[in-house]
């Protein structure tokens, strides 16, 4: 047991690190993924049958390809292309440009969950479009999007370890730094799952409390 | 088109559409022709960066690897199906000694990610001296991950057959072996059924973190090939042929999982509701 | 929704059309000139030095657990580096070549397998102690650097090449001309390696300056696309690549290490360890080891002597 809390104490400088970057990248994404997630879910709605192509081509696109493989692109490809971005940076964008996919769809069910009914009294009594929207659709397709929102935010989470492969820094390449100084395995990879449950089971236990509330409410 | 958000257009909305659409088609198809234009100037459509790719050899070695990854996806398939309806039935067990452990192991396996299931798979056989293929590795990690996944699938899917055919079933005199058997199972499994497709998708594409520890899958090949420096480091064609590869195949599975919740939904006879699937239910079951 | 079925029958027909491709046989040549980074085009194919490997008829290691497992088997298990020219490479074609690939080939053989029976595993820097450990080779031929931190989990036969730490910069780089002018400078190596070690101790760059993959190609491409400024591990390997492209690429030439390069073995099997030291001696005074050097690592421009067996 001695042994198990030395290699944290050893290291915390390492875990620490690494645990910073993930949240980093969590975050950097996040925000990304919410505004070019929400702008595809947008054009996937709209009246327009060039965006809605363009989205649904986007989100099956990206949805059947490998995040790994996103990665992979972004680090080795693109600098092809004379685009140089930092590995950080990169890391971002691929996490971004998957992750949006998902959010994507999440908008677009969450709309199509108000019933047309709703929207179509609400016209009926003169609203604008505006109103529509603010009033009577968002309202209530906000409530069907947050669990499955927090989901995807939930596995992107997780899917930040895959930049370890990419030369970032995060929880996940901590493993392989931690071989170079000959730590045991089975106690370094125990913390780090203990590292992600502390991170990932509030959010869980606050998607499954608004899953209640707002399954009984509708 | 009526849609929540908008109703049939009139006359000034189609105009305004119209416009609309010109200046996205213009816009997507300037992004577009950028893209061209910087494969173009940076030299990716060069003979020397493509030309590997007619020779039966290097053909082969993405077979190769198109191989390995279809090897660990369907070995990982059974196990974690297996994994699944184990742990499934577990936790719809009576005996809270069943179920709590199952809860257990299914909420963490959940929690952990991916990668780091596999590098357990990978480094601490290894560390007590056991071999462990990669193969295997591999294929553990994707069937504790997707096999919990899978489980609550199941579980969410029996749950949804309404409570009265449990109560008819018993009426009748059936045993509870009988009940999930002959009542509950049938009619679960159609509501499963895309949700179940949609998840091996999942499972397909994350045998692409192999990747990280070396298992000559899919795209490690396509990192040898696009490695090659005497054909200028072909990194760009390779990755879009390996992509394409991925898209076909994942693309067919999407499908079916979509056309299996079309037509299970439409069915009399599936008396639950569909288990989403990720269409709508993206986190759930995304990766 | 009638899109998803255009999708549908679009990749069905993607599929069928590459099924149906049918690839020229061969070895994959790649045509030069006309590139924009101007490289001239080498070539990718393997080419052996050409000594040949009889098997051992009558080969025979009283008391090694190991060789017991390769003569069950009737085959051998090697790991080895698959992206190093000259030294441990795979090519377009599948063929392996290089050094270190050949001195696998010349044990093989003086352990009574046929070299054709030789199957090679690819293991990344990072994951050879685990491998040789966990029995999933049977010896690693592959740059492996001995070192007394190693030697606690695995044994060395050897070594049978002594390289020293350089770098690979750009043709155009001035900038970089020891290991004392990498401040500031991204420096990439392999996860796990002996050379990022020594730069992360001696603290060679700043630690934000180090980039890690799991191979040396990787970081070849990122030194291409002037995503880092050099790339460092052993000369012998660097050469290689500045072999392969050298209008773009050069080693700088100042190794500020020694690394003696052994086999990879599993640990405390003495008998197995001695009797391969033994046929790698024989290979230094028979003319063997010379001869694969100089059709292989040699055709870099290099002349080198076999170094002294360290025994244990």
């Amino acid at each position: 047991m001695g042994e198990f809390f030395r290699v944290l104490t050893d290291n915390q400088q390492v875990f620490l690190d690494g645990f910073v970057n993930t949240i980093k990248l969590f975050l950097i994404a996040a925000v990304g993924s919410l505004v070019l997630g929400t702008l595809l879910g947008a054009m996937r709605v709209s009246p327009v049958p060039a965006l809605r192509a363009f989205g649904a081509t986007y989100v099956n696109l990206i949805r059947n390809t490998p995040l790994t493989l996103v990665f992979a692109f972004l680090v080795f490809a693109v600098p092809k292309l004379d685009v140089n971005i930092d590995y950080f940076p990169s890391a971002c964008i691929a996490l971004t440009v998957y992750t949006s996919a998902f959010v994507c769809e999440v908008v677009r069910s969450g709309v199509n969950t108000v019933a047309t009914g709703q929207a179509e009294a609400a016209r009926a009594l003169g609203m604008t479009f505006g109103q529509v929207l603010t009033l009577i659709v968002l309202p209530q397709a906000l409530r069907a999007m947050v669990p499955p929102m927090m989901s995807v935010f939930i596995a992107m989470l997780k899917n930040t370890t895959i930049a370890a492969g990419f030369s970032v820094l995060e929880a996940g390449a901590i493993p392989a730094y931690m071989a170079e100084r000959g730590e045991p395995q089975m106690v370094v990879l125990s913390w780090i799952v203990i590292g992600f449950l502390i991170l990932i089971i509030p959010l869980v236990l606050l998607q499954r409390f608004l899953e209640r509330k707002w399954a009984v409410a509708r | 088109m009526s849609s929540v958000l908008y109703d049939l257009p009139g006359p000034r909305a189609r105009l305004r559409n119209r416009i609309l659409g010109v200046v996205s088609i213009a816009a997507i198809g300037a992004l577009v022709a950028f893209i061209i234009y910087k494969f173009n100037e940076t030299g990716q459509f060069e003979a020397r960066k493509w030309e590997q790719f007619q020779y039966a050899s290097v053909q082969r070695e993405l077979l190769t690897g198109l191989w390995a990854t279809l090897k660990a996806a369907g070995l990982a398939t059974v196990l974690a199906l297996l994994f699944g309806a184990v742990f499934a039935s577990a936790r719809l067990s009576d005996r809270w000694i069943l179920r709590t452990p199952a809860t257990f192991v299914v909420e963490l396996f959940r929690a952990i990610p991916l990668l780091i299931l596999i590098f357990f798979g990978y480094y601490v056989p290894l560390q007590y001296g056991w071999s462990i293929d990669k193969l295997w590795a591999l294929v553990i990690g994707l069937t504790l991950y997707n096999g919990s996944v899978l489980a609550e699938i199941f579980r969410a899917g029996i749950n949804a057959v309404p409570y009265g055919q449990t109560e008819g079933a018993y009426a009748i005199g059936l045993r509870k072996n009988q009940v999930l058997r002959l009542i509950l199972l049938p009619q679960a499994f159609r509501s499963m059924l895309p949700a179940i497709v949609s998840q091996l998708v999942v499972l397909l594409k994350d045998t692409a973190l192999g990747f990280i520890i070396t298992y000559p899958e899919l795209l490690f090949v396509g990192k040898q090939i696009g490695g090659r420096l005497p054909f200028g480091l072909p990194y760009v064609p390779t990755y879009l042929i390996v992509a394409a590869i991925y898209i076909s195949i994942c693309g067919l599975l999407s499908i079916l999982a979509w056309w299996l919740q079309k037509r299970m939904g439409r069915m009399p006879k599936t008396a639950g509701r569909v288990v989403p699937t990720q269409e709508v239910d993206a986190g759930r079951t995304a990766v | 929704m009638r899109y998803q079925r255009v999708a549908a029958v679009a990749m069905m027909a993607s599929l069928a059309l590459s099924a149906a491709a049918c690839g020229k046989e061969g070895n994959p040549t790649p045509s030069g000139g006309g590139n924009a980074s101007g490289g001239a085009a080498q070539s990718d194919n393997c080419t052996s030095s050409g000594v040949t490997f009889t098997p051992k008829t009558d080969a025979a290691v009283a008391g090694s657990p190991t060789f017991e497992k390769i003569k069950t088997a009737g085959k051998v298990t090697i790991g080895v580096k698959f992206d190093q020219p000259n030294l441990g490479y795979k090519d377009a074609q599948g063929k392996r070549c290089g050094f270190d690939v050949e001195i696998a080939q010349y044990v093989a053989s003086k352990l009574g397998v046929d070299p054709a029976k030789i199957e090679y595993k690819e293991i990344a820097s990072a994951n050879r102690e685990t491998a040789i450990k966990g029995g999933e080779i049977d010896y690693y031929v592959g740059t492996y650097s001995i070192t007394d931190k190693r030697k606690n989990d695995v044994s060395f036969a050897g070594p049978y090449f002594v390289a020293g730490q350089d770098l690979l910069v750009r043709k155009d780089e001035s900038s970089i001309t020891g290991k004392d002018s990498l401040k500031g400078k991204k420096v990439c190596s392999a996860t796990g390696s002996t050379p990022i070690q020594r730069v992360r101790d001696e603290g060679l760059t700043e630690a934000s300056n180090i980039v890690e993959f799991k191979t040396y190609s990787e970081c070849v491409s990122q030194l291409l696309d002037k995503k880092v400024d050099a790339v460092t591990t052993d000369d012998a390997i660097l050469k290689g690549y500045a072999a392969q492209n050298p209008d773009e690429l050069k080693v700088v030439g100042q190794p500020f290490s020694t690394e003696k390069y052994g086999i990879g073995l599993p640990k405390d099997d003495k008998a197995f360890r001695d009797y391969v030291n033994d046929q790698i001696e024989a290979a230094f005074t028979d003319g063997t080891w010379q001869k694969i050097y100089d059709g292989t690592l040699g055709k870099s421009g290099s002349s080198a002597t076999p170094p002294q067996l360290e025994r244990y």
